[in-house]
């Protein structure tokens, strides 16, 4: 058999995923994009307008800049609490560290109407929190149905794309630098700050950058519980696609989340391999370690 | 979240590592597991609302999840559609997986991050573009819209998986086969087919799993007639308040516990002997 015969027979292989792919994602999106484009009315054609009215309906921008506020919240929430963990991960012994590994990725695994089935149950009017709050003698601490509320479970879903580039990165730095730190005179803190903390810059950038750009179309969660007075970007975009039945509307919308998520992943991509550390979140569920 | 800001600072000695930073593990362990524990004890309680701590001790919640036929029916749609789901996720994306592992240069590397985008593209974006496509062709609430939809984004833990199978074969072997005269198609069932089905089995479970889960495209795609149990249990919580989502819950947690946990440990064993 010639090469050629045998380079021709993969490509046919890729076939069927890539027709999928078109089929199934590419050809609607593209829809979406000349829907977005195209006026109504009297002025059909081309159009720009409706990305225009995105920036002057006073809803839009609203919403948008209190869901870039929630996912800012909810990416430096997972830092503070996801670089401390990925720290001890890379300081226990194996066995731990398994556990540690198999613990971070739990969120992940559960389902998702489970788990924000739970987050109801917990965060409600009379629920666990709102107890423990009365209890520490905060009376009115109101959770559920608000985005504080949204910003918590959003936190516990999203530490393991914080967590698992962290754990590469930290784990891939020479401790003995820091004994060096320290032999110099420096204090621990500062032997950190000087240290330690510039070199796992790479690894902090790359979980912050795809915690954020995750954390924008997080839908299930702000609709169950959020508030509709305090919609994220995707539940306008449901709101407006099934109920206001605005397609052009939606579209540019749609257009937009898009684009920035693309361009932000592909960002993060180049920081430090952000599609393969996603896959390595979805292949992480079993190929541990 | 509910550690104090000292936890949040270094350790005082370079090597060691200090019992708060310990503690604060344990706290973040408990942020990961205690939430998905409180709909196990749910589901045991006689309370028709979403009260907790629930009251009493009852089985009625599963009996009525395993006998109401509104339920029940979703549950089937479910394994129907998450079955056909991992049948054809699998077969398309072991195949470009294969074919992307023989492929080198800017067009392999190209096709692989296209085919990644599912995973990354906003839930959202897609469940809207994919539910005015499906209005015009007909087929929103029907199995083969939710397959259609479903293996487009299952196809990327496939490729993820098989891929990572594939790096582990030493091409020596294939030549071995080469050498002894076996056509490449036969090599291929009997050397490398082998050699990745671990791979193949790890990728039809993801995307069992990711399809059986999967909620917002499922919301958009759902009709009266025909839905999936993730969208039920959505129902459940918005538009009635259905307690029996506990259960639901339950079974779904302690599944996919099984189903991730086990292959660990048969591993785990495995390599221990």
């Amino acid at each position: 058999m010639s090469s050629n015969t045998i380079k021709w027979s993969n490509r046919l292989l890729l076939v069927p995923a890539l027709a999928l792919l078109a089929g199934i994602l590419l050809v609607p999106l593209a829809g979406t994009l000349v829907r977005s484009l195209s006026g109504t009315g009297p002025d059909a054609g081309l159009t720009l307008r409706n990305y225009a009215n995105l920036f002057t309906d006073g809803v839009t921008l609203t919403v948008l800049g209190r869901t870039a506020l929630t996912a800012a919240v909810v990416t430096i929430a997972t830092l503070l609490i996801g670089y401390p963990y990925a720290y001890l991960m890379t300081r226990v012994g194996p066995r731990a560290r398994g556990i540690l590994l198999v613990i971070v990725l739990i969120p992940f695994w559960t389902s998702v109407m489970a788990r924000n089935f739970a987050w109801i149950v917990i965060l409600q009017d009379g629920g666990p929190v709102q107890t423990l709050f009365a209890f520490f003698g905060a009376e009115d601490v109101v959770l559920y149905g608000t985005t504080a509320g949204v910003m918590i479970a959003m936190t516990q879903v999203m530490l393991p794309f914080m967590v698992l580039p962290l754990f590469s990165t930290l784990g891939a730095i020479d401790r003995r630098l820091l004994l060096a730190a320290r032999g110099l005179g420096s204090s621990p803190t500062r032997a950190f700050w000087k240290v330690f903390w510039p070199l796992s810059r790479g690894g902090v950038m790359a979980g912050v950058i795809l915690v954020f750009t995750l954390s924008l179309g997080f839908y299930v969660t702000p609709a169950l519980l959020g508030s509709p007075q305090e919609s994220l970007v995707a539940q306008l975009l449901a709101q407006r696609t099934t109920q206001l039945l605005d397609f052009a509307a939606a579209g540019a919308l749609g257009m937009l989340v898009l684009v920035v998520t693309l361009v932000l992943v592909a960002w993060a991509n180049r920081m430090g391999g952000t599609v393969s550390a996603i896959g390595v979140v979805a292949a992480g569920r079993t190929r541990s370690r | 979240m509910r550690a104090g800001p000292a936890a949040r600072r270094r350790p005082a000695k370079v090597d060691a590592v200090g019992w708060w930073l310990k503690a604060f593990g344990g706290l973040v362990v408990v942020f990961f597991i205690l939430p998905t524990l409180f709909v196990i004890p749910m589901s045991f309680g006689e309370s028709t609302t979403f009260q907790f701590p629930p009251q009493g001790f009852t089985l009625r919640l599963y009996e009525n999840f395993f006998t109401n036929p509104v339920w029940l029916a979703s549950l089937g749609n479910s394994f129907i559609v998450a079955t056909l789901t991992a049948l054809l996720a699998t077969t398309v994306g072991t195949a470009a997986a294969v074919a992307l592992s023989r492929m080198e240069g800017r067009l392999a590397r190209f096709v692989r991050t296209l085919l990644m985008v599912p995973i990354v593209a906003p839930a959202i974006v897609v469940a809207v573009a994919v539910y005015i496509a499906f209005l015009g062709w007909q087929l929103t609430g029907t199995v083969a819209g939710y397959v259609l939809a479903h293996t487009a984004i299952a196809v990327p833990y496939v490729l993820v998986s098989v891929t990572g199978a594939l790096g582990g074969i030493d091409p020596q072997l294939l030549r071995a086969a080469a050498s002894l005269g076996s056509p490449p198609w036969r090599a291929f069932l009997r050397v490398t087919m082998p050699l990745i089905s671990r791979g193949v089995l790890t990728g039809a479970i993801f995307s069992f799993i990711v399809s059986f889960d999967e909620v917002v495209l499922a919301l958009f795609l759902r009709s009266p007639v025909f839905h999936t149990m993730p969208v039920q249990m959505y129902n459940s919580v918005t538009v009635e308040i259905d307690p029996t989502i506990s259960a639901a819950s339950s079974l779904m947690v302690v599944a996919t516990t099984i189903v991730f946990v086990l292959p660990q440990l048969l591993r785990g064993r495995a390599r221990r002997r």
